[in-house]
């Protein structure tokens, strides 16, 4: 077979116009001139690099107080809204999963039109709501946002999963004579368990990392981490302090991926039994 | 014993449906018929809808509007450009590799994922500083543009600077700043829509049949001619997904022209945020997310169009191999 050397060149390109920022991403959480984002003086010396931007996130000095309320807020709402969006996504891809009729197409264009649409889009015409209902945004408005845009993907990722299900094993169910609570809890939602965990991490990262829907929900006062961040271009002493928290949450969710590929490759093991 | 399995019933189905069907409902569609009312009011001074009445529509040919419309088209067009150009290659060249090899490179390639955007396009930021190699790079590469451009005959000049390609004069290195550009907002949007346009390509090109591009070669085919004669035509279905991927977040954007785009790039999402927001003018920003709404559903009706059309070829010729199989099946 002959390889091109010319599209693993661009491959290799391409790759490298992909990790530079997040390098420096990691580089710039040691910075050592946070105001001027340098690792050199004025004559061009290397100064070194420092810790104190970490030390000041694990002190959880007030310098950096904002940032990790805003954090702390961003991943309250991630995990809520996933588990929300969890309950609402797999009821929903059941639905569609077991009816075929006038009302499961409705459904249908219902869930998956969200998915086409720019967030912007979703984030305006929410926000026209809350101004039609005349109710202040806030917790409550960016927890109900967060959640209409994770759904579709929770369905997604569910039906995949039900792709490959034998509607059998409930039909069997049935006539051993279970009910359809104890149906559900007992067969389906142990089968469909690793694609509801799948859909939720994905709505957990599409929340946590939201800044486009929030901005226009979330009221005055009220900042995720991405919405603190982007407010940030102004008055930007904090930036090290970004960039380190960002680092840390790099290998947090390396960590959690690398968990998630352990316990995926143990469900084939499982499934044996 | 079919009939008193409850999970069949219409009652069954209401109750499974309910929850999402109404979440969406209150939350997507209801806010979106929202928007298509307000667009039929005039905004009062306070910052409230006023009464029903077209006068945002008759606003909307303000000539600043349909500018703003055609620019983010324009800067979609060319980052969707980009993007497929880059990743064609890249998806031919996973797709080759070894089984693991394509595991790994796949994986890496939506890893920048599990960095925030908004901290990714900061360090965009911070690289695009005019004293960095970048703002080099940028003068380097206006100046060839101007080179080229000197190059075309004079109408094609004329329609390039009319339809904003290329602006008249020559480039001011001074002036010039690759931050607050709309270059930077281009680079910076090839950059978080790349992954996006590589996966749905690449998946496609993981089902091609290699060995037609080698039957290409044994035929005499050069190896660009095989790959675009061949190997695109072969993946398709892959790069219209990746152009829809591509140009309706491009439409959309909102967070990169406003952080790397300045006063020089201001697209139809920054317009909607500063009508809804600081102007608290909203019919006109429901007007423009109506706008927005038409310019990405317009090309997805094109494609769902062509895939129907494409579905029903496909049929019509497999209809057509099950027929001669047939009957040479009933010749035998």
């Amino acid at each position: 077979m002959k390889r091109s050397l010319f599209s693993v060149a661009v491959l290799g390109l391409v790759l490298a116009f992909l990790y530079v920022p997040i390098l420096l991403v990691v580089a710039y959480g040691f910075v050592p001139n946070g105001t001027a984002m340098s690792f050199f003086d004025a004559q061009g010396r290397f100064l070194g690099l420092t810790a104190k931007w970490y030390e000041q996130i694990f002190a959880g000095s007030y310098a950096v107080k904002a940032l990790l309320e805003s954090f702390w807020l961003s991943l309250t709402i991630a995990g809520l809204a996933t588990v929300v969006s969890c309950v609402l996504g797999t009821t929903a891809a059941l639905a569609l999963h077991r009816w075929k009729g006038r009302l499961q197409s409705i459904h249908h264009a219902l869930v998956y039109t969200p998915l086409v649409m720019p967030d912007i889009l979703i984030g305006i015409s929410l926000l026209m709501l809350f101004v039609a209902a005349k109710v202040d945004c806030g917790f409550w408005t960016i927890l109900i946002a967060h959640v209409t845009f994770c759904v579709s993907y929770v369905v997604m990722t569910v039906l995949a999963r039900l792709q490959d299900f034998d509607d059998r094993i409930v039909e069997a169910a049935y006539d051993l004579g279970a009910g359809p609570w104890y149906t559900f809890f007992k067969v389906e939602l142990p089968i469909l368990l690793p694609g509801i965990v799948a859909g939720g991490l994905l709505a957990f990262t599409l929340s946590i990392d939201d800044v486009v829907i929030t901005s226009f929900v979330n009221g005055a006062g009220t900042n995720t981490f991405p919405t603190y961040v982007s407010s940030m271009t102004k008055h930007s002493r904090n930036l090290p302090s970004v960039f380190a928290l960002s680092t840390l949450m790099l290998l947090f969710t390396c960590a959690l991926v690398g968990v998630s590929k352990f316990l995926t490759g143990m469900a084939p093991a499982a499934r044996r039994h | 014993m079919k009939n008193d399995n409850p999970l069949r019933s219409r009652k069954a189905e209401w109750l499974v449906t309910a929850p999402s069907f109404l979440w969406l409902a209150l939350f997507f569609a209801v806010p979106a018929v929202i928007v298509l009312a307000f667009t039929f009011h005039g905004h009062d001074a306070s910052g409230g809808v006023g009464d029903w009445s077209m006068a945002t529509w008759r606003e909307l040919v303000d000539p600043d509007y349909p500018a703003i419309v055609w620019n983010t088209l324009r800067i979609s067009f060319e980052i969707t450009l980009w993007s497929i150009v880059l990743a064609l290659p890249c998806a031919y060249a996973i797709a080759r590799m070894s089984p693991k090899w394509r595991a790994v490179i796949a994986g890496a390639i939506m890893l920048p994922f599990w960095t925030s955007f908004v901290v990714r396009v900061f360090a965009w930021k911070t690289m695009l500083h005019p004293d960095g190699w970048l703002q080099a790079c940028y003068l380097v590469w206006l100046r060839t543009r101007e080179w080229l451009f000197d190059w075309l005959p004079g109408f094609l000049q004329q329609f390039l600077v009319w339809i904003g390609f290329a602006s008249a004069g020559h480039v001011d290195p001074a002036s010039s700043t690759i931050l607050d550009s709309e270059a930077a907002v281009v680079l910076v949007s090839v950059y978080s829509f790349l992954p996006f346009a590589i996966m749905p390509i690449y998946s496609a090109a993981e089902k091609f049949d290699f060995a037609l591009l080698e039957a290409a070669r044994d035929l005499g085919a050069k190896n660009f001619y095989a790959f675009r004669k061949i190997f695109i035509p072969g993946v398709r279905q892959g790069v219209v997904s990746a152009i829809l991927m591509v140009f309706i977040p491009a439409v959309g954007s909102y967070v990169i022209p406003q952080m790397l785009g300045g006063t020089d790039c201001v697209l139809i999402g920054n317009k909607i945020f500063m009508r809804a927001i600081q102007n608290r003018n909203i019919p006109h920003a429901s007007a423009l997310a109506t706008l927005m709404a038409v310019s990405v559903l317009v090309p997805l009706a094109l494609v769902m169009w062509w895939r129907k059309r494409q579905d029903a070829r496909d049929r019509k010729r497999l209809d057509a191999q099950t027929a001669r199989l047939l009957v040479s099946g009933g010749g035998r």
